[in-house]
């Protein structure tokens, strides 16, 4: 399949392309961009005069997770009461049918990086990677990255301090490394135990770099003492999450090589950690070298917002004394980036060839406000266009009644 | 109505004055005079700051009542809009400001915020929205909560023009207060900010919060007919209570005990104080409509009315309003149906609804949040232009607090509460350049001297950046 004629927005930095080509092939990217070859025998769709783009990648979402967030019934994003906690595994929570998925679909959200919250400890569980299309099969990567807790609320999490925290955070990794050299000798079952067997396993991954360990802080020194981290445990894979105080200590984190996943318009001091928040944070750390993802994840509008996030950035960049992001960077922001910062931008989050084919055709360009999907292609596959907000909008399109009542409207 | 709300917050106080005045002796049996008790007891003293006239001219207007006007002209002076129209003559020592390119708006009004009350930061000591320890506190007045330093107010102002906006209690009671107006200009008290003459409005909430919160108290009410129950129970009280109170300002005597959560209620039911109602899904609107008509007292708005597209037409006959947000949706039970073409419908249906913000971030974003709206009403095949979508975001809300004779639109006469924008304002690459309120430059973007430092921030990390 080639989509051709249509500004091609690729998803890896790069500034779009105007009548660029996508060619998709079994599923994955074959080639995207300015003098792209149509293969012959090809099915072409033509795309002039509108967008094709790489497919939004929402991250820290809970997607798929809770059908309404405040029914807790509805809800396995958190855990609070349960014992177990690094070990927890929200992959098999995973609800490809959610009417979310469906509706954040159409605002252009073909992949999400979900992640559990932290309940009742600082050890939230391990996020999974997922797709949105229309198939039971929704589970990209199950166990993907590790989620912890620290600053504020990891403090009141492990009891009432930063330091109880840190306490809890390393002890639990000196624990998970004591079951590896002995496990016929840990502990892990009695009710004492800190650290269950399955914590500890779960840690073990961490520990050996296998998967990332995303860990949620916004202060500048909070990120001093993360970096730290590596100084006794070489081989983490460190990932800031939040990090509003990120740009005070940008230089540190481009050294230390760790990408951000950041809240791009979080500008209010919402907590005494958050003091130095400022819409420039996710500009002055790209500027400075730091890989960036935007998360949308939770917010009361759905994932697709991202994009407004990141049209915001590109906005700031005209505004004297803010640091935004020039458009590809920001595009990027919402697909490469936060695929990156969990180490899967070989995979997914870009129309780089090799990649997954999750293409989104717009009627405009994607970060703008107008704009809306008019095809979406996930892992190649073409997408129904159909969602339970847009079957309640044409049921209510003219609200009073006729003949029946709106119950007998099938739409 | 806005009108004779605004004078009757003027002459109540003076009637006290009159008793004085009777010509003849009374006889020894004679009722002592009436003295009404004070209806605004904690004034206004916003004064507007200093301005210079200005005329921005070339520039793209929507004067906030539906109309447009290209290469237009906009001349505000002593903290009033003077003129508006195409090409216009600057006076002598006006300031021209030439907006090619740009936008001219009324600044925004925010009928729904928290800000002051759930200022920034968000801790426990904070906490000053919801007096949550019965489920009606008509008694609590917002404004006495109010922490005039609040950061959000300057990112409101800075970030999203909002010049004005409404501070209302929180959800978690059925009645949870009295709201304030104010002004978006930084004070040391809350007076200071005080929009003057704005009447007062009553924070209603219907639906899951107060069951909620009072339901796991094992208190009432813990159901949706415990909801409507308890309020039933409150406005009989309150019809008696103004029975009385009527009387009594009419007849003298005896005055009756003054219970200051019934004068909230009494001036609900005289029309002096405007009901803003929580409330999302349509058939509980429905349910609050009657309950209104059953004791006489007028619903105002519905904020957060998820569902109020269900019910249009209803929400048309009752002149009711509802204010909206873009697309939120799902984040509670009563939340499961929002769509983001809620406000397009209930504005094709003629019905009043206009945006909201309720939120800190938000706020700064709500000419963002009528773009959304504009674009899926387009793919709807319901397209708005957008001079009539700025009324979404001034003169609507203006009108639901019952100020829009003096704010909300660039008429002449009006306060000069303007926004000149970067570009077009509903485009994601658009943001204010200058923000005037009463004529005042307050915010701007080329001038970091114009752009505010709450005392919070002064000295903390980040103060006075472009945040």
């Amino acid at each position: 399949m080639a989509i051709t004629g249509g500004t091609v927005a690729i998803g890896d930095g790069s500034a779009p392309v105007e009548r660029g080509t996508v060619v998709i092939a079994n599923g994955r990217i074959v080639a995207a961009g300015r003098g792209v070859a149509v293969p012959a025998g090809a099915q072409v769709i033509d795309a002039t005069g509108k967008w094709v783009a790489a497919g939004i990648v929402s991250a820290m979402s809970d997607l798929s997770l809770i059908d309404a967030d405040g029914v807790s019934e509805s809800n396995d994003v958190g855990a609070r009461n349960s014992p177990y906690k690094a070990s927890i595994d929200v992959s098999v929570a995973v609800n490809p049918a959610g009417v979310k998925v469906a509706n954040e679909r159409l605002g252009g959200v073909t992949r999400a990086i979900v992640s559990p919250s932290a309940g009742g400890s600082i050890f939230a569980g391990q996020g999974a990677v997922i797709d949105l299309g229309a198939d039971a099969d929704a589970v990209t990567r199950p166990r993907a990255f590790q989620y912890v807790e620290l600053g504020e609320d990891g403090g009141r999490l492990a009891g009432g301090s930063r330091p109880a925290a840190y306490a809890l955070l390393r002890d639990s990794l000196a624990q998970a490394q004591d079951y590896r050299r002995s496990p016929a000798a840990f502990d892990g079952r009695s009710g004492d135990a800190l650290l269950k067997r399955a914590d500890a396993q779960a840690l073990l991954r961490v520990l050996d770099g296998t998967v990332p360990l995303l860990v949620h802080v916004q202060r500048a020194s909070d990120i001093r003492i993360v970096l730290g981290l590596r100084r006794d445990y070489p081989r983490v894979r460190l990932v800031l999450v939040g990090a509003n105080e990120g740009w005070l200590v940008a230089p540190e984190i481009a050294a230390a090589g760790v990408p951000v996943i950041a809240d791009a318009l979080a500008d209010l001091p919402i907590a005494f950690e958050s003091l130095a928040a400022t819409e420039s944070n996710v500009g002055r750390l790209r500027a400075a070298g730091v890989r960036v993802g935007l998360m949308g994840g939770g917010t009361q509008s759905g994932d697709h917002v991202l994009r407004q996030f990141a049209g915001n950035l590109v906005a700031i960049t005209r505004i004297p004394g803010a640091t935004g992001l020039e458009w590809g960077q920001a595009f990027a922001a919402i697909t490469s980036g936060p695929a990156a910062a969990i180490g899967m931008d070989g995979e997914i989050g870009s129309l780089r060839p090799g990649r997954r084919a999750d293409v989104v055709l717009w009627d405009g360009d994607p970060l703008e406000l107008s704009s809306a999907a008019e095809a979406v292609w996930i892992d190649g596959r073409p997408q129904p266009m159909d969602s339970r907000q847009k079957q309640l909008r044409d049921r209510y399109l003219v609200p009073v009644e006729g003949a029946l009542p709106k119950a007998y409207e099938r739409r | 109505m806005a009108r004779a709300m605004l004078a009757l917050t003027i002459v109540a106080v003076p009637l006290a004055g009159c008793a004085g005045k009777r010509e003849r002796p009374q006889p020894a049996a004679a009722k002592a005079p009436p003295v009404p008790y004070a209806r605004d007891p904690y004034p206004s003293t916003y004064r507007a700051y200093p301005g210079v006239p200005t005329l921005v001219r070339n520039v793209t207007v929507f004067d906030g009542e539906g109309v447009r006007i290209d290469d237009g002209s906009v001349l505000f002076a002593d903290g009033k809009v003077v003129a508006v129209g195409r090409a216009l003559d600057a006076p002598a020592g006006a300031q021209v400001i030439d907006g090619q390119g740009k936008y001219l708006t009324p600044g925004i009004v925010d009928i729904h915020s928290h800000l002051g009350d759930y200022p920034s930061p968000g801790v426990q000591a904070h906490s000053d929205g919801n007096e949550a320890t019965a489920a009606v506190t008509a008694d609590v007045w917002a404004e006495h909560s109010v922490w005039p330093q609040d950061p959000g107010f300057g990112r409101a102002l800075a970030n999203g023009g909002v010049t004005t906006l409404q501070i209302l209690p929180g959800s978690a009671n059925l009645m949870g207060g009295r709201s304030v107006v104010v002004k978006n200009v930084y004070a040391r008290t809350m007076q200071a900010m005080k929009f003057p003459g704005a009447p007062y409005g009553l924070k209603m909430a219907c639906g899951e919060n107060p069951k909620r919160v009072y339901g796991t108290r094992n208190q009432k009410p813990s159901t949706r007919m415990g909801n409507v129950a308890v309020d039933r129970q409150t406005w009989a009280r309150a019809a008696a209570y103004k029975r009385k109170w009527d009387k009594y300002e009419k007849e003298g005597g005896d005055p009756p005990e003054r219970d200051i959560a019934m004068d909230t209620l009494r001036g609900v039911l005289a029309g002096e104080i405007l009901v803003q109602n929580h409330c999302y899904r349509a058939d509980e609107m429905a349910i609050v409509l009657d309950m209104a008509r059953e004791f006489g007292y007028k619903v105002t708005a519905f904020h957060h009315a998820v569902e109020a597209y269900k019910i249009a037409d209803l929400l048309k006959a009752n002149g009711t309003c509802a204010a909206v947000w873009a697309d939120w949706y799902g984040f509670k039970m009563e939340s499961f149906d929002g769509i983001g073409e809620n406000l397009a419908i209930l504005d094709r249906a003629g019905a009043c609804a206009f945006i909201h913000s309720d939120d800190a971030n938000g706020i700064q974003r709500l000419n963002q949040e009528v773009a959304k709206v504009m674009a899926s009403a387009r793919h709807a095949g319901m397209p708005v232009t957008p001079e009539h979508a700025w009324t979404w975001l001034s003169i609507g809300p203006a009108k639901a607090l019952g100020i829009d004779r003096v704010t909300g639109s660039l008429r002449p006469g009006k306060m000069a509460d303007v926004v000149l924008w970067n570009g077009d304002p509903f485009s994601v690459y658009t943001r204010p350049e200058k923000v005037w309120v009463d004529g005042a430059l307050l915010y701007d973007a080329n001038d970091p001297r114009r752009r505010p430092v709450s005392d919070f921030e002064l000295g903390q990390p980040g103060m006075g950046d472009v945040k």
